[in-house]
């Protein structure tokens, strides 16, 4: 007869669920709010979000205080895992996220926003990434994964028009593929060692000297390939650009970091035993995935019409420049990960919240698309101040110092030096030269063409209510003034990964 | 207040310039020119308070910046960097004083300003990291300048600009970060800091590569042979002022870094490398002297023969040698005023007649007998006529690398002949002979707001090609201890030879009474 099991509660630190478990009874709330009293106003559910945000973010700083004091905290039954990369990759999701909703809140009535359903999904998908990355059971990764990507696909069908439909549709068929990909992978890690946590398959698979060398190849494949689809890189990118442009600009700017940091965070715990190990092939591979993500993004970038379109090819380069990161695995090149994300967090979030307040219902007729370089040509006559910012934020993201962005370059770029990937600094380099290409060819339609007939350059601040112009102010005042905080952030996010043995 | 001058130097015209947002349009001219006054005698007191007899950093200012990583606000002038700061707020100054009427105005105002906080920055910044900063900053006011104010071609051009002198910086930036990553391995601190740089003693292979890497930002900037082809493009599509300013402060930007930079950090790849650049500078002096000669369009032979001037800054400044590198300086400086005054004068033309082709004038010194006599003094500066300030600049370059090669100075000294006989020749077209056509018969000569622009110019090209001494001094002393640094850096025999010792070893003396007090 099996004796009954005593676990103390104690031993469960329940506590490291708070952080998660918030925005879970946000969502929650909202549902049951609903239910109680439909045909609510949007406002009301912004701000209860943000609330949630708000506490959540409260209680990872607690988190983080305990973290600083007594290091990695381990909770229910040791599948979570409070670490430094855990924390910061969970402040970089909700202060995302905090500057993301109030993005609902636009002057135009949009049609996803009039669902309670809407913000319920959206907190649970944060408590999915927030999940993700605080653990280091690939069960509990896949869990998160699928719960947070589920309630994305929704999120952007949401938005209701037939672009969007095919949007969530393809990046549904493409994920639910790479989530395949995921489990294929962990099952034969899983099969090769014993265990689905990563930290043991690491020790199980030194300590046989990777004697199955082949199996290890093949779960690497999998694993690579799940996310490859996920940071889309190239050639697993086919979904991004059609998805960033079928969800609303907002949506498509959210989707270019938060997700996306979530994957890195998993990939860093995933391939940092592996890079350091002797498999010298994924070294190879990774080092392919990087140049010609970063590189092959570039070049179609170069080519699109559709200001949308571009940034969807230039976050995809970005991603491929942060991978980076992962290849060269130094505490250097983690911290700089981070720091890269959050900088780019506000530059990118910033941008697209322009394209946002500048979307219109219906589309005049020399339009082709919604957010068209046509669209911008002459701004700076029309609408002075927002050309400036939008001009900013194009700045920052070619790299133009001192604006955000390029702090993160020079950290990442003198990462990959002090490790010996001279090469690869120079093609990072060469390819912010590229990439200034297309940022520059925005500043060169919004400064230094003519007006469209017919465009008073109303339409570039249709939807800007007070709340837009707040986020985009604080997305602006970050890019300019980032060097002011970038020796504390650097100095923060230093000692976090450090201490959490990257 | 004078502890803090560079700051205020730098951030006191971009101040101006967001505030500059508020003003409104029809004052906004006035406002541009009392801003750029005020910098200018800042520059002018900045000026009064230096010493020259001290070569090395004045008014240093210090702030952490990013300390865990060793960037730090750091600025500091001595003699090299100094005069070149002071003639960036006078053209500042000049060139909105003489704004000739655009649409936009007060955007082009605040552009020139920011730009006037960039170059200020440039030349001032003692820590790598800052000096690319404003290095880079600098190429968004002249994007829009020459984007937004030029030509037809204008977008190709401003765009070529841009991406050719980013990428070039990128690949300086990479050399960057490897020598803080070196400095870093030396001493187990990180700095981006000039002056601890100048410390850091490299083997030569680690510091051909780095020079390499400079090089490549340095030499678009310039621009040298064969990285010249976007200046063509920008002078021609740029608006007047747009080209006065290039010429006479943005590329000396290049010029300057060479000599900040390149020769101490990397005393003996300037060495190793010197006869390969000061071949592709002899390249640069004839090779566009004889592109000059055959322009059509006289703002395409003042922009080529001032490409054909840097070549010989370059060949100065690798001669490696106090008289070199002193007369390279002092060239800069010369020929930004003779350069940006000839842009100026195109520019004049091109007010009255919206055309730039020599062909279309001829007799000019017939109806414009005062623009003639101010294009005429100003021409022969530019050819380097005795007693004018390019004279005494290419004199002493010439002499420098006379030391070094005497084949090489002569080939320079032909292409300055040929210098000569462009330069006269578009006179002789544009201002000599009958007035051929109509339209110039009855064209207004120079006006009040032109010769504010002028005569400054006029007078300090000759103030200084007469008696040079009260500039040349202070850069010569810094240049003194810049050579000494190099000499003692360098560890090669080739540079040893290459780089003048100027310590003369000391005969100790003895005084006998000494000797026998202390018995």
């Amino acid at each position: 007869m099996l004796a009954p099991i005593n676990i103390s509660m104690e031993s469960l630190n329940i506590m490291t669920l708070a952080p998660m478990l918030i925005p879970v009874v946000g969502a929650l709330l909202i549902l049951m709010i609903d239910v109680i009293k439909g045909n609510l106003h949007k406002s009301l559910y912004v701000t209860l979000s943000l609330l949630f945000l708000a506490m959540d973010f409260f209680s990872l700083f607690n988190a983080s205080g305990i973290f600083v004091k007594d290091g990695t905290i381990l909770g229910m039954f040791d599948v979570m895992l409070i670490d430094g990369l855990a924390l910061l990759a969970q402040f970089i999701i909700v202060i995302a996220s905090m500057l993301f909703i109030p993005l609902a809140l636009t002057n135009k009535r949009f049609h996803e926003f009039s669902y309670p359903e809407f913000f319920a999904l959206f907190l649970f998908m944060i408590s999915g990434f927030q999940f993700m990355v605080a653990t280091d059971n690939m069960i509990l990764v896949f869990v998160g994964l699928e719960t947070s990507s589920l309630a994305l696909y929704t999120l952007i069908a949401m938005h209701n028009r037939d672009k969007s439909f095919e949007a969530a549709v393809k990046y549904f068929t493409m994920g639910a593929l790479a989530a395949g990909f995921f489990s294929f992978g962990a099952m034969i890690f899983y099969a090769l060692t014993g265990s689905i946590e990563i930290h043991k398959i690491a020790v199980v698979l030194a300590a046989n000297g990777y004697a199955d060398m082949g199996y290890v190849l093949v779960a690497i494949s999998f694993m690579l390939a799940a996310f490859a689809f996920k940071l889309s890189l190239i050639p697993f990118h086919t979904w991004a650009p059609d998805v960033y442009e079928g969800s609303s600009a907002t949506m498509a700017g959210y989707m270019s970091i938060v997700p996306k940091i979530a994957a890195f965070v998993v990939a860093m715990r995933f391939f940092e035993f592996l890079v350091h190990s002797d498999v010298v092939w994924l070294k190879i591979v990774l080092y392919a995935f990087v140049v010609i993500t970063m590189t092959v993004s570039n070049m179609w970038a170069l080519v699109q019409t559709d200001v949308k379109r571009m940034l969807a090819y230039s976050s995809i380069s970005h991603a491929g420049f942060v991978m980076a990161a992962i290849l060269i695995g130094t505490t250097q090149a983690n911290s700089a990960l981070f720091f890269y994300w959050v900088l780019f967090a506000f530059t990118n979030l910033g941008s697209f919240s322009m394209l946002w307040i500048s979307r219109q219902k219906d589309l005049p007729e020399y339009q082709m698309s919604d957010h068209s370089y046509d669209k911008f040509a002459g701004m700076i006559t029309t609408a002075p101040v927002a050309a400036l910012i939008m001009g900013l934020f194009m700045l920052s993201l070619a790299g133009i110092p001192p604006f955000a962005l390029f702090w993160g370059k020079i950290y990442l770029i003198s990462a990959a030096i002090t490790s010996g990937y001279t090469v690869l600094a120079l093609i990072m380099a060469l390819n912010s030269a590229i990439a200034g290409y297309y940022y520059l060819k925005l500043i060169v339609y919004m400064f230094m063409k003519e007006p469209v007939m017919g465009n008073h350059g109303q339409m570039y601040v249709a939807n800007a209510t007070l709340a837009l112009r707040t986020i985009i102010g604080i997305a602006a005042v970050g890019t300019i003034f980032a060097f002011v905080v970038i020796n504390p952030l650097l100095e923060f996010i230093t000692t976090f990964v450090y201490n959490s043995g990257y | 207040m004078l502890d803090h001058i560079l700051s205020l130097l730098i951030f006191f015209p971009a101040l101006a310039a967001v505030f500059g947002f508020m003003i409104q349009k029809e004052s906004m001219r006035v406002y541009g020119v009392a801003v750029s006054v005020i910098e200018f005698a800042l520059s002018l007191w900045l000026w009064y308070a230096f010493d020259g007899n001290v070569s090395g950093m004045q008014f240093m200012e210090h702030l952490p910046l990013v300390p865990s990583f060793g960037i730090n606000y750091t600025l500091g002038v001595d003699g090299i960097s100094v005069f070149i700061i002071i003639l960036s707020a006078f053209f500042t100054l000049l060139g909105i004083g003489s704004l000739t009427d655009t649409k936009k105005v007060k955007y082009m105002i605040i552009t020139l300003l920011f730009l006037q906080m960039t170059m200020a920055g440039v030349f001032a910044a003692l820590d790598a990291i800052v000096f690319y900063v404003f290095w880079e900053l600098s190429l968004v006011p002249m994007l829009y300048i020459i984007g937004a104010w030029g030509g037809p071609l204008r977008i190709y051009a401003s765009i070529k600009f841009f991406l050719y002198t980013f990428a070039g910086s990128l690949v300086m930036l990479v050399g960057m970060l490897f020598m803080a990553y070196f400095y870093y391995q030396a001493t187990g601190v990180w700095s981006f800091a000039l002056l601890d740089w100048y410390r850091l003693i490299l083997p030569e292979s680690f510091q051909l590569w780095l020079f390499a890497a400079f090089f490549i930002g340095f030499a678009i900037k310039v621009p040298m042979f064969p990285f010249h082809t976007w200046l063509p493009y920008a002078h021609g599509q740029a608006p007047t002022i747009g080209s006065v300013i290039l010429a006479a402060i943005l590329l000396k930007m290049g010029t300057y870094a060479f000599v900040r930079f390149s020769l101490p950090l990397f005393p003996d790849a300037a060495a190793f490398f010197m006869i390969p650049i000061a071949i592709l500078a002899i390249i640069m002096i004839i090779y566009t002297a004889m592109v000059a000669y055959a322009q059509k369009d006289m703002k395409q032979v003042v922009a080529y023969s001032s490409i054909s001037h840097m070549g010989i800054i370059i060949l100065g400044t690798f001669a490696l040698n106090v008289e070199g590198i002193s007369g390279s300086i002092f060239l800069m400086l010369g020929h930004g005023v003779v350069a940006g005054a000839l842009f100026l004068l195109v520019g004049v033309i091109y007010d009255r007649r919206h055309t730039k082709m020599m062909s279309e004038f001829g007799g000019l010194a017939h109806v414009m007998p005062r623009y003639a006599t101010i294009f005429g003094i100003m021409m022969m500066a530019s050819v380097g006529l005795p007693l004018t300030i390019n004279f005494v600049g290419e004199f002493l370059s010439l002499l420098g690398f006379y030391q070094q090669s005497h084949i090489l100075t002569l080939l320079a000294g032909t292409g300055i002949i040929v210098g000569a006989i462009y330069m006269l020749a578009a006179y002789k077209k544009a201002f000599f002979g009958e007035v051929t056509n109509e339209k110039n018969k009855n064209l207004p000569d120079i006006n009040k707001k032109e010769l504010f622009g002028l005569i400054p110019l006029v007078i300090v090209a000759i103030w200084l090609g007469i008696y040079p001494k009260p500039v040349l001094d202070p850069i010569n002393n810094s240049v003194k201890s810049i050579v000494q640094l190099m000499h003692n850096k360098s560890t090669t025999e080739l540079a040893k030879k290459r780089i003048p010792n100027l310590v003369k070893p000391k005969v100790v003396v003895i005084d006998k009474t000494i000797i026998e007090e202390v018995h």
